[in-house]
């Protein structure tokens, strides 16, 4: 019989769009939204570090804006618009140029952190960062995430190559920054 | 044309599974019918345990299970210790469960399996525990816990004291009586612990019928872990498999023989006829995942007025927490290492290994390296002081030099074999470092920026690493029916490339490109054989092994294709994957025909390859001669004779702003020495992570325990890893001296990044602040500690 002390949490119904898919779940109001993309949708390319946001690897975008999906309650995201690692890359498989950048830098080693660098790192470029930035001001743009391999030199050197790649791109609007998916 | 690859700084062939979020990690695994487990832990680091209840837990709907001590049948003794070693006198391991007493916030006290694991926590809060607390032993000064007044944490260990080890090397007291000066210091440097951003996991599923159990678990060492789960569950080994998936980092952290939760999940998998996962949370890590550093030394050098050392005294307590699982290897390789890249006519190690009421002590990356060189750099630097000796001229003057190698230190290595340093150019490595860090321009420029009120200094910190200890590694390889070569060894990956540098070891022998290889790491039921990845051993050890078999392989195929083809074996060569004539390079045949000609049956089942012979000379006797085997495909193994030795100088540049006490790094330089390079952007990548983690041990990290043995900062607020912003550009060079003991040449590159790097921040802390005449004994040292030294001035 059920022990009253611990109620068993009723499902409500959620509506996500993520990298463009629109899908419906249900779930408890006390799953996070990294819990849900992870083991509801079966999205495990976004990774859990720390589970309470100081790690930076399960960030994704939301509504455009980059969050922490371990401080969100699935709930709280009804009705958004989500984009994940999985969505980056092009149906076909061509990585994103961002996903290149970090390949040909060695910008991964175990790559546990790498999904959350790779959207913050998309969101960054959506700013349109100057061609002149220095690293400090790269690294502290990136001060969002936690990695334990890397040392970060190569993330920072395939950061850098982004922001150059983008200041030379004459159209405004980069197809880089175009995720695969949408 | 085969595109060559070895010794080349190619891109990782893993790396696009991981940039598109398809790698699979412990927690990406889902099973049909999978329940989920958590782990009731102990809020009190010393208490006895009066009684558990579960039963309001075990009503919670969504349970299935709930385990404590009494349920554990198969596992009722104490776990496994690791490595026994003869000083380690009072040797104790945890229970899975804790029998009646725990010992450390965090032992795992209750286990639950549910079917998610939001009500498996649910089910943790049930549990209704009563404690009677004991006395703590948690001090700060690792030196007062054998003192007779001391509470004991294990009742048969008199003083606390697991082990005592001494280690002596010519004549110390004539050393010192002799010696015009004696300088000494006494330093600690803190606990702290390797925190791979990916926690710890187990997966386990048994099936009844077969009697297979299947385990995924997140270790550095699998194939320690299917033994001992067949000996544990009474099952043949062949019946047990562990592999382990991708892996969000190590650092030394996960290899353990057993953590609690790797005989747990199987038992409950196996009792309960479901898959069962868990999956460690982030607090749990910090709390209950083994520890390191944690040492404090009181070390004296007998010196004469040259600054030649005449003999060198270490004492030092080793913190090894509440048990020690993985034995006094920690110790061992401090007192091993910490005599670094100098002569010492004399040396004496005195170490003390002490239980605390904290959490348990394995290696972490660097494993008692950091602190021995922190000790023994620290004495040199104030020693280089007192004499008004540079400090970089007090090193050259201690050098081994690069003729007297092999050269024995006399000391017994945490192998068991001679400290036997194979190779290494000291000097050379010293001058590239000054060279690098442009010391004596640095100097004038130190004196200009403190004339404008800047504070800037220098330090450089000098280490020798063994590397690649045995006993062994092996590998299997096979080449498939379209050429394709597939590659099994033991070590486990943890980021470290395996799939990459080992494929263009095989790439480099059987002249095919590296896309040609495929690598498997760390699966049992592909190879089980060997003892994991640590010590900075796998290019070492099984990557000699690698090349041992794909030499063998190559071997077997000009063999092969010599009978084929009707041409002595010697008048045969393998070039762009070709077994082809000498002086006639159209006669030939690939690797994919040469793998179809190797298993002598009539019908080759589809497989084809365009220069597959259609008939075959005739031999006398059995199709497949006496000896032979079919299949291109061996195994062969690598065994070092002893550990080969790796070596490092880095030095930085730091501004310390005396207001707020924080330090910025302009310039950083390391000069390393790991043999032969695979791959030059690989091992770079290695030593910048080490770095940023040494980093982090001078500056930020640290296991904030109180006299109660609670850990006040377990979770990432309060434990600061560093960001980007807090890792300065690192400029890498490399010195090759080729280890002449194994076949590659190379020596082990994994954690020799971090080990010099809290030595150096000491050395460039002291200078910097030199006006203030600060003695820097202590790491790591947090802003606020660091304007507490100036202000003590």
């Amino acid at each position: 019989m059920s022990n009253a002390s611990v109620p068993t949490p009723e499902k409500r119904q959620i509506h996500l769009t993520v990298n463009g898919v629109a899908h419906t779940a249900f779930v408890e109001p006390r799953w996070l939204l990294s819990d849900v993309l992870r083991h509801t949708l079966h999205l495990t390319g976004t990774h859990v570090g720390c589970e309470h946001g100081v790690c930076g690897a399960c960030t994704v975008l939301f509504n455009g804006e980059p969050i922490r999906a371990c401080l969100m309650f699935a709930i709280q995201a009804d009705g958004g618009e989500l984009l994940t690692v999985e969505g980056l890359a092009h149906p076909d498989g061509t990585l994103h140029p961002i996903q290149q950048a970090f390949l040909a830098h060695h910008a991964l080693q175990c790559g546990f952190c790498t999904s959350g660098f790779l959207i913050n790192t998309y969101a960054f470029l959506q700013t349109h960062p100057s061609p002149t930035m220095s690293d400090e001001e790269i690294r502290t743009a990136l001060a969002g995430n936690l990695c334990r391999c890397t040392g970060y030199q190569g993330i920072v050197a395939a950061v850098r190559s982004l922001i150059q790649a983008q200041s030379l791109d004459a159209t405004d609007e980069m197809p880089a920054l175009t995720a695969g998916g949408e | 044309m085969t595109t060559r690859s070895f010794g080349l700084p190619v891109t990782r062939k893993e790396d696009p599974r991981f940039l598109t979020g398809n790698a699979t990690y412990i927690d990406d695994i889902e099973l049909p019918d999978m329940l989920h487990a958590a782990v009731l832990r102990s809020p009190y680091a010393h208490a006895r345990i009066l009684s558990i209840d579960t039963s309001r837990a075990q009503q919670l709907v969504g349970v299935e299970l709930v385990l404590t001590y009494h349920d554990l049948n198969v596992a009722l003794e104490p776990l496994p210790l690791l490595i026994p070693h003869p000083a380690l006198t009072h040797p104790h391991t945890q229970y899975a469960l804790a029998k009646d007493t725990v010992r450390y916030a965090g032992e795992a006290v209750a286990f639950v399996v549910a079917s998610d694991r939001y009500i498996a926590e649910d089910a943790l809060d049930l549990i209704e525990v009563e404690y009677e607390p004991l006395s703590v032993v948690s001090p700060q000064a690792l030196d007062t816990i054998v003192a007779p007044e001391t509470p004991l944490l294990h009742p048969d260990t008199p003083n606390n004291i697991a082990a005592h080890l001494v280690q002596q090397v010519g004549d110390i007291d004539a050393a010192f009586a002799n010696a015009p000066h004696v300088f000494q210091r006494r330093v600690f440097i803190e606990r702290s612990a390797s925190q791979p951003l990916e926690t710890r996991g187990v997966i386990a599923r048994f099936d009844a019928f077969e009697r297979i159990l299947t385990v995924w678990d997140s270790t550095q060492g699998p194939i320690s872990i299917r033994n001992g789960l067949a000996v544990l569950f009474g099952l043949p080994a062949e019946n047990v498999r562990v592999t382990t998936p991708d892996m969000g980092g190590g650092f030394g952290v996960k290899i353990m023989l057993f953590y609690s939760e790797e005989v747990l999940v199987p038992l409950a998998a196996m009792r309960l006829g479901r898959p069962v996962k868990w999956i460690e949370d982030r607090r749990e890590h910090m709390l209950a995942s083994n520890h390191e550093r944690g040492q404090l030394h009181d070390i004296a050098v007998a010196m004469d007025d040259e600054g030649h050392i005449l003999g060198l005294r270490d004492t030092f307590w080793h913190d090894t927490g509440a048990y020690c699982p993985y034995g006094i290897i920690v110790p061992v390789i401090t007192a091993c290492q910490l005599p670094g890249p100098y002569k010492l006519p004399a040396y004496y190690s005195d170490a003390t290994v002490v239980y605390t009421n904290r959490t348990p002590v394995s290696p972490y990356r660097g494993a008692g390296r950091p602190q021995g060189v922190f000790a023994i750099e620290r004495v040199l630097d104030y020693a280089a002081d007192q004499l008004d000796i540079d400090r970089a001229e007090i090193r050259s003057r201690n050098f081994i030099q690069p003729e007297e190698f092999p050269y024995d230190l006399g000391l017994v290595f945490q192998d068991g074999l001679p400290t036997l340093y194979d190779s290494g150019d000291y000097p050379a490595s010293l001058q590239r470092v000054l060279e690098m860090i442009d010391y004596d321009y640095f100097r004038a420029q130190q004196q200009e920026a403190r004339a404008q009120g800047r504070y800037l200094g220098v330090g450089i910190g000098c280490y020798v690493e063994g590397t690649g200890i045995g006993p062994y590694e092996g590998a299997h390889i096979s080449v498939d029916n379209h050429g394709q070569v597939h590659v099994a060894t033991g070590v486990s990956s943890q980021g470290q490339g395996h799939q990459t540098t080992f494929a263009q070891i095989v790439a480099e022998i059987l002249s095919i490109d590296i896309e040609q290889v495929h690598i498997t790491t760390g699966d049992t039921h592909r190879f089980h054989w060997g003892t994991g990845t640590y010590a900075s051993r796998a290019m070492v050890v099984a990557g000699n092994a690698i090349a041992l078999t794909a030499e063998a392989i190559k071997e077997k195929a000009i063999k092969i294709a010599a009978y084929a083809l009707e041409v002595a074996p010697e008048d045969m060569e393998l070039v762009d994957g070709r077994v082809r004539v000498k002086g006639s390079p159209s006669r030939g045949l690939s690797l994919a025909a040469l793998s179809i000609l190797s298993n002598p049956i009539r019908y080759a089942y589809g497989a084809s390859a365009a220069d597959l012979p259609t008939a075959l000379p005739q031999r006398p006797g059995p199709p497949l001669p006496p000896g032979e085997e079919p299949g291109l495909e061996l195994v062969r193994y690598f065994s070092p004779p002893h550990a080969t030795f790796a070596s490092g100088i880095h030095a930085a540049i730091i501004e310390v702003d005396i207001q707020t006490g924080i330090v910025t790094i302009p310039k950083y330089v390391v000069v390393h020495d790991c043999g032969k390079l695979v791959n030059p952007m690989v091992v770079e990548g290695q030593i910048y992570g080490g770095v940023a983690q040494g980093i982090g041990g001078a500056f930020y990290e640290h296991l904030a325990y109180d006299e109660y043995g609670q850990l006040l900062n377990a979770n990432y607020l309060d434990f600061l890893i560093p960001y980007a912003s807090e890792v300065p550009h690192i400029e890498v060079d490399h010195i090759e001296t080729p280890s002449p003991i194994n076949p590659l040449g190379v020596k082990g590159a994994g954690e020799a990044g971090c080990i010099p790097v809290p030595a150096l921040m000491a050395a460039a802390l002291e200078d910097a602040l030199s006006p203030f005449a600060v003695q820097v004994d202590h790491m790591p040292l947090t802003p606020d500690a660091i304007r507490n030294l100036i202000q003590r001035h």
